[in-house]
């Protein structure tokens, strides 16, 4: 009994117990599946079958292999571009939601569903949507005579990279206005009023209060959204299956298609493995987003 | 008839009720099947853990389980039979066999026992009396299940063919009464239909199924992926040819094939923008079962055809192959060899087959005396699937390396390439050359 009593009244003791249980799930559900994914990328596993290391001939061979590189290709375009349209118009929508509208809960609530929808259904609904012979969208334009052909929306490399980029825009935007609705709900109105009373413009108002107070949650929101895009999966393999000429193929996506359809896990693991270090330059310009955040409110960081 | 007199002094009550069977069975099997005997004796409390693909066809599923009471019935062996999509299979399969545990039967597609054969049981005296009673496997049965010539390590189950599904009409306004049996009619055959505004349309995305009508293309032309000690030799003059042959077909297709998966050319079919392709029997199976007056119009119309043949003057047809694998790992390989015994059988595999409804066909020769193939003339092309295929890592043996540079699209991409101009066939085919020689490396 005494232990017990030493135990419970000593702080650091209890401490590490506390947090036992977040360490265990820490280390069991994700340093070591990322350890063991990683340890693979170095074997020449099969599917079932354990590898042999083989250092990093892996990674010689993907940084030589062309159907890699455009997948890198694809996936920085991909997250680049879906990234930058998704805070535009994300920031936008967050904009328009904060001023006070008629039904406001109602169109903040509707806001979030294409991000409620499980996105292999709005996948699914993309397909149909660009597919070559029943696309409503290029029947519409036929009808209405703009076009005199189907737009083939898959078919075409480009087109395919841009039609994949607009449907993961059309989900993620929800996530970034919610986020970003909520930041803006936390700038105190008195800025706006004092601002006003000084003569500043809607302009100048939203260049130097709501953008400089905007800019933490904006760098964790963009931070999230562009790990969402580098790693999509669903979206590509439902629409595209990485084709044509896989123009649309991500490193996920080609990870997948190697390690799984193919049976070679090693090099599967390999190019989710070379995938780590885009991701991580992703979190560090956030950290550094933040850092200017305590910078600019004079903290002493 | 060695054979027969070593296992004579075996017999057992499961040769005897094969031999009674078959005295039973319909005049029209008499002169195909040969009496064999073979006794295994399933052992005690034996159970039976099946993990199989998901049925493409309501009536494949309702049949084999019908096959598996009976089979319960017979012996008192429970039977559970697990279903998973035919892409999902593999990579369970693979696990099962490399960690030992798991089901004791799978069925599975394509070079699956190839990657590891030295975890599935020996199943030639299984093999070796159904072959002789049924007329014997078709080649590329014993290509994918005999790699070394001598022992099984699956059964054959059959191939799910696709052929060439075609509008008669179409094709007679083309001015095409019969459809071509080489690729020069072929060819002309789409550019006639290309100029009457009815187009032809192959799937050229990264289509599992139906983008193996892209083997079919080299093949024909003498063009292969690796010979027959798997040296890569994709990059040759007949791939050219075919590549070459590829671009004037794409020519005449319908707009998008570039971004066709598989479902796409049922769709386009049924809904009548194109007036060929390449497909197994769905889309007839759709027309005589669909509630749109549109597509069960198409009935009548709709035909069925095999692949031309090339230049290199045999059939060079690509289907998914399906296996039946006993692991090792199994308690009761008796019970599980038995089990493949009787659902090959004439009185289970026959209503199996015809169950199908012709998605499926028969890996032993007697079965193309099927009814299925002959009750409705549309059938019959798809008679000859696995007769006529070649497996997917043709000339080379099979293997991981096979495996993975099917899955990885490497022939389907490089006709994709030169037929759309992306890429000069040429240029097509040195790319495939070197992504394929990083699967074969030794």
């Amino acid at each position: 009994m005494k232990l017990l009593e030493k135990f419970q009244n000593s702080r650091n003791a209890l401490g590490w117990a506390f947090m036992l249980p977040a360490t265990v799930l820490l280390l069991l559900f994700l340093t070591y599946p990322l350890g063991l994914g990683t340890w693979l990328g170095f074997t020449d596993a099969k599917i079932g079958r354990d590898g042999e290391w083989i250092g990093v001939e892996n990674f010689s061979f993907l940084v030589t292999d062309s159907v890699t590189q455009l997948a890198l290709f694809n996936t920085l375009f991909y997250t680049f571009v879906a990234s930058v349209l998704k805070f535009g118009l994300g920031l936008w929508l967050a904009l328009l939601l904060n001023k006070n509208l008629p039904f406001q809960s109602f169109f903040r609530a509707v806001v979030l569903l294409p991000w409620i929808v499980p996105t292999a259904l709005s996948a699914i609904a993309f397909w149909w949507l660009y597919d070559a012979q029943f696309s409503v969208i290029s029947w519409a334009l036929m009808k209405m005579g703009l076009i005199d052909r189907y737009i083939d929306f898959l078919g075409d490399p480009w087109n395919a990279r841009f039609s994949t980029i607009v449907a993961n825009v059309w989900r993620g935007i929800p996530f970034v206005a919610i986020s970003l609705l909520a930041g803006l709900q936390t700038i105190s109105p008195s800025y706006y009023e004092a601002s006003a009373i000084d003569g500043a413009t809607p302009w100048q108002q939203f260049r130097h209060i709501t953008l400089p107070l905007l800019t933490p949650i904006i760098a964790v929101v963009m931070t999230f959204s562009v790990l969402f895009t580098f790693t999509d999966f669903q979206l590509i393999y439902v629409l595209t299956r990485g084709g044509p000429l896989n123009a649309t193929h991500l490193m996920a996506t080609l990870a997948f298609q190697r390690a799984i359809s193919g049976g070679a896990l090693g090099e599967g693991a390999a190019i989710a493995t070379l995938m780590v270090p885009f991701l991580l330059a992703a979190i560090m310009f956030s950290y550094f987003g933040l850092q200017r955040r305590a910078w600019q409110q004079g903290g002493d960081k | 008839m060695t054979e027969f007199n070593r296992r004579k002094f075996l017999e057992g009550s499961a040769g005897i009720a094969a031999a009674a069977s078959f005295g039973a069975g319909a005049a029209v099997w008499a002169p195909a099947v040969h009496a064999q005997t073979l006794s295994l004796k399933p052992e005690k409390g034996a159970k039976l853990r099946v993990l199989r693909w998901s049925r493409f066809v309501q009536g494949d599923i309702d049949a084999y389980m019908v096959n598996v009471k009976k089979f319960t019935e017979k012996t008192g062996i429970e039977v559970r039979v697990d279903n998973e999509g035919w892409e999902d299979v593999r990579p369970k399969a693979a696990v099962a066999a490399n960690t030992g545990a798991g089901p004791d039967i799978i069925l599975s597609t394509n070079d699956d026992a190839n990657l590891y054969p030295d975890k599935l049981l020996d199943v030639t005296d299984v093999c070796e009396y159904l072959g002789k009673k049924y007329g014997g496997w078709y080649p590329a049965c014993q290509t994918y299940l005999r790699p070394d010539g001598k022992k099984w390590i699956g059964v054959p189950l059959g191939a799910a063919g696709a052929m060439m599904v075609y509008r008669q009409s179409h094709l007679k306004a083309a001015g095409f009464d019969v459809f071509p049996k080489d690729t020069d009619g072929f060819l002309k055959m789409l550019q006639a239909l290309k100029a009457k505004g009815t187009p032809g349309g192959f799937a050229l995305g990264n289509a599992t199924g139906d983008g193996l009508w892209t083997n079919w293309l080299i093949w024909s032309h003498g063009g292969q992926l690796v010979d027959t000690r798997n040296k890569v030799v994709i990059d040759s003059p007949e791939t050219i040819k075919a590549l070459e042959y590829a671009k004037a077909m794409y020519a005449t297709f319908a707009p998008g094939t570039l971004s066709w998966l598989d479902p796409n050319n049922n769709k386009a079919f049924l809904d009548s923008q194109v007036s060929v392709t390449n497909n197994g029997i769905s889309i007839y199976y759709a027309s005589k079962t669909s509630q749109d007056p549109k597509v069960t119009a198409l009935k009548e119309d709709i035909q069925h055809a095999s692949y031309p043949i090339g230049p290199v003057g045999v059939p060079t047809e690509s289907h998914l192959f399906f296996n039946q694998m006993v692991m090792k790992h199994t308690k009761f390989p008796n019970a599980a060899k038995e089990f493949l015994r009787f659902m090959m059988e004439q009185e289970q595999f026959d209503p199996w087959l015809t169950g199908c409804g012709g998605y499926i066909s028969q890996p032993l020769v007697a079965y193309e005396k099927t009814a299925i193939w002959t009750v409705d003339p549309k059938h019959t092309p798809y008679r000859d699937a696995l007769k006529n295929l070649r497996p997917a890592g043709y000339a080379g043996k099979l293997g991981y390396a096979s495996a993975g540079a099917g899955a990885d699209f490497i022939v389907t991409n490089m006709v994709a390439e030169a037929a759309s101009g992306a890429k000069s066939p040429k240029e097509a085919a040195e790319r495939a050359q070197k992504r394929a020689e990083r699967y074969y490396k030794v």
